[in-house]
């Protein structure tokens, strides 16, 4: 009954019935509500302070691309309840290393590799439940924890922790602009429920995301093509507070160019449609552009170590169009797309189906026919089946296209976030374009995940810095306060 | 085939999502019973619907949840095919369309139940016999003859008994379910449903009200579901005793069949109160609103069946026990005439769905070891 009379009462001051009291002023101001906001402020307020968060988002809609989350990347000595054998720093650190290719700051890296072995427990504190890895996520299970029911389950989760601590949760509220007078935060001007307002604060955590759902920002580096970009997460990831911290002074990390994008399905919504709407059909197939042009070995690794590149592959094509084809034998190969496939009983067929010239389509397809060698396929492993004599090769998974139905999937990139952020020392605290520390400004979360991913990824690895990042911005914001 | 439903078409286009996303997989056996599957015919549907206990957590932890655009909404849709399946199976198949609108025909049964034990009393005894108090041995049968009791409680219960077991086979036939092994999954199904462990969400319990884990639905139908097997087993035992061991009710408080009920009764009210609390707290998206009728009649129902037997055990001894005996039996008697066709049958198909999960699990582990 209790749980009852406290939900009545969150939801009266949802509904505006009691006004949280604005006038006053907070030790600590997180701005977004992800898991790296969520963890900075529910380790402020166990330190005592009085913690504000500002969610862009509504309710239904909280958590940014936690949302569409589902494990983090852990370091463990032994064998876990959720993670088996051991996963050492060294290992973490290579696999870091090389998908990075050296673009990272290993002392940042090291402290966020050795923390994440903590990380899992302090999740499981405020109540995230982890489980076994899933299906088709067995590549994962030595090194990543799985949250039961996915990140939405794990924001839930700590946004319950957060309100029953203390934590003032404020929907619908955009932080439009931190004022910062020499590198020291005073306060924030926000538009609260539709209404202008601000917010002051003793110190400050920024943890608001990327701009990756900013098309017009996006615009500058990309032109035109960037209106084809789908965005895979939150559409509040709009970079308001990252392009007003850089602006105000704060030393920038990260390529702004630069964004991870993996292979969506060309039909899915232009923004937040999530994991589900990824295609791992690439290895069993072979990919050609709009104007049926091959242009990348799409059985050069294993589709987890492949995974990300085809984002990029595709942004690059015209129209950021892309048209995977396989037939009948490959469909069991890969996990179901949302959107059924086109089915056609030729290669002439799908590729009307598609507007793709046929003539082309047909010869593409018969000279990959032609090209594939005899071998044992396998769809687990680097099976060898392979072409010869075709420009690009495909050097794995290469079986003939010759059982109808022919299949096909139209494919478009799917941005997850940009690389694009602000400077940060250990201590989560934000750097200065001068070189000084601020006196009171912190960031966690993917606006300073740059510092350590300056290109590539790792799976998992995202939320592991909102949780070590978040957890340190947030008891350094409350010392900060204290002192 | 009928034509498919609303809810089966859009249950259909979630899954075709679930299927792709498979987050949910750690909740319960709805989920690797999905993925077994890529094409989804209306017999999967209903078996996937039926295997649903309504936990809610995959509503809660959807990233797809509404406001979303694909704003899936399993749980919601579930339950509405749940009482489609009801429906469409129910035997004979005329009386399926009582889950069109089982909130007032389960309280309307109940009405005339008490209304046809009062009226047949009073018609077959005399008002002083009603109204005058009875002791010892033999009591009950003072004022409702033990002829009339076993015909009207024997013919309702051996006709739903045998109404159940049809719509048994046409559920089974109608869902595509194919025979396989027996005894195991038939194991596997039996401790589910003893422990109802789909609604445990592997320990922590699952979204009774809201997003926040609790076990109050999983307590309170397990209290309503032994208590009612507790009270089930004490009219068995009441009948023993009668026939065989020439025990005449009504018993001692402390004799077996009195223990049984009332230990049993109380659980059973404990239940329904649970229950029906959860009901109306939860969060009022992701179930199915147009049932609540048919739900809170039966709960209502099971509540007053209960409450009524406990208190003639209260009493007995009165002038007051004619009467209340007559409500009690025209509420079991109702209870027993609408057992196929309320609510109360959720138990038939959920037992058979789980039986088919246990054996496709069992079918599957058997087939990928070879």
């Amino acid at each position: 009954m209790l749980g009852a009379g406290g939900l009545i009462g969150a939801d009266r001051a949802q509904g505006g019935m009691t006004m949280p009291d604005l006038g006053q002023v907070f030790d600590v101001l997180v701005v977004g509500g992800g898991n790296a906001a969520l963890c900075a402020a529910i380790s402020a307020r166990k330190l005592g302070a009085s913690v504000v968060v500002a969610e862009h988002a509504p309710k239904s809609l909280r958590g940014g691309n936690s949302r569409h989350t589902r494990n983090l990347r852990a370091l463990h000595p032994g064998p876990t309840d959720v993670l088996t054998e051991s996963y050492l720093e060294e290992e973490y650190w290579d696999d870091l290393l090389r998908v990075t290719k050296g673009k990272t700051d290993e002392h940042l890296a090291r402290t966020c590799i050795r923390a994440s072995q903590h990380a899992p427990g302090f999740l499981r504190e405020c109540g995230v439940v982890f489980q076994p890895s899933l299906s088709g996520t067995l590549s994962l299970s030595r090194t990543n924890a799985f949250f039961l029911g996915g990140g939405k389950a794990l924001v839930n989760a700590l946004y319950r922790t957060a309100e029953r601590l203390g934590v003032l949760i404020l929907y619908d509220t955009e932080v439009q602009h931190l004022d910062v007078e020499d590198g020291f935060f005073k306060e924030a001007i926000v538009s609260y429920r539709g209404f202008p307002n601000r917010i002051r604060a003793k110190s400050v955590v920024a943890s608001a995301g990327g701009f990756q759902a900013n098309r017009q920002w996006m615009r500058e580096y990309w032109g035109a093509a960037a209106d084809n970009f789908q965005i895979r997460g939150t559409p509040y990831a709009q970079g308001t507070v990252l392009k007003d911290m850089l602006s105000g002074g704060v030393q920038q990390v990260g390529d702004p160019t630069q964004f991870h994008a993996v292979c969506n399905d060309a039909r899915s919504p232009m923004e937040d449609g999530g994991l589900a709407m990824r295609l791992d059909c690439t290895p069993f197939s072979i990919v050609v552009n709009k104007n049926v042009e091959r242009f990348y070995d799409e059985g050069e690794d294993t589709w987890p170590k492949r995974y990300a590149i085809w984002g990029r592959l595709i942004a690059q094509q015209p129209d950021q169009r892309a048209f995977a084809i396989t037939d009948s034998k490959a469909v069991m190969n890969y996990l179901p797309s949302v959107f059924p496939p086109m089915r056609a009983n030729s290669i002439r067929e799908l590729a009307g189906m598609f507007e793709l010239d046929a003539d082309k389509l047909e010869k593409v397809v018969a000279d990959y026919n032609a090209a594939v060698q005899p071998g044992s396929f396998n769809g687990q492993e680097l099976d060898g089946c392979r072409t010869e004599g075709l420009t690009p090769p495909k050097s794995n998974w290469a079986r003939k296209i010759d059982t109808p139905p022919f299949i096909g999937h139209p494919m478009m990139p799917g941005i997850t976030f940009t690389f694009l952020g602000v400077k940060v020392n250990d201590k989560a605290r934000v750097m200065m374009a001068d070189g000084k520390p601020a006196a009171n400004i912190f960031a966690s979360g993917e606006i300073m995940a740059g510092n350590i991913l300056g290109q590539g990824y790792l799976a998992g690895f995202g939320m592991t810095i909102g949780t070590v990042f978040g957890r340190l911005a947030g008891e350094e914001a409350a010392r900060n306060v204290r002192n | 085939m009928p034509t498919e439903s609303d809810a089966t078409q859009e249950a259909r286009r979630y899954l075709e999502v679930c299927n792709a996303c498979r987050y949910c997989e750690g909740y319960c056996a709805v989920f690797p019973a999905m993925t077994l599957r890529r094409e989804f015919s209306t017999g999967d549907m209903q078996h996937l619907a039926n295997l649903c206990h309504g936990c809610k957590g995959c509503y809660h932890s959807c990233q797809y949840a509404p406001p979303h655009a694909f704003g899936i909404n399993l749980p919601s849709s579930f339950a509405t095919i749940r009482n489609e399946s009801y429906e469409q199976y129910a035997w004979p198949p005329a009386l399926g369309n009582v889950f069109k609108r089982n909130g007032t025909v389960v309280s309307l049964v109940a009405a005339l139940g008490i209304a046809l034990a009062l009226i047949l009393t009073a018609v077959i005894q005399d008002p002083g016999v009603l109204y005058g108090a009875h002791a010892g041995p033999g009591a009950f049968y003072q004022v409702i003859p033990w002829w009339l009791m076993v015909v009207l409680a024997g013919g309702s219960l051996g006709f739903s008994v045998l109404a159940l077991t049809v719509g048994a086979v046409r559920y089974w036939r109608g869902t595509g379910s194919k025979p396989g092994p027996v005894i195991a999954p038939a194991a596997d199904a039996t401790v589910d449903i003893l422990t109802l462990r789909n609604l445990g969400g592997g320990g922590h319990g699952c979204n009774d009200t809201d997003e926040g884990f609790a076990t109050h639905r999983r307590w309170s139908h397990q209290a309503l579901m032994y208590g009612f097997l507790l009270c089930f087993a004490s009219t068995s035992v009441a009948t023993v005793y009668d026939h065989w061991l020439a025990l005449e009710a009504p018993y001692a408080f402390l004799s077996l069949p009195v223990q049984l009920g009332t230990w049993g009764g109380a659980l059973m009210l404990l239940g329904v109160i649970g229950l029906t609390w959860v009901k109306i707290v939860t969060d009022p998206v992701p179930v199915a609103k147009h049932l609540a009728g048919g739900e809170f009649a039966l709960l209502a129902l099971l509540f007053l069946v209960a409450a009524t037997g406990l208190l003639l055990l209260g009493i007995r001894h009165t002038g007051a026990m004619g009467v209340l005996l007559a409500i009690h039996l025209g509420l079991v008697l109702s209870l027993f005439v609408t057992l196929p066709y309320s609510k109360m049958v959720h138990g038939l198909y959920r037992g058979l769905a789980l039986y088919r999960s246990a054996q496709e699990k069992r079918t599957m582990k058997a087939s990928s070891s070879d």
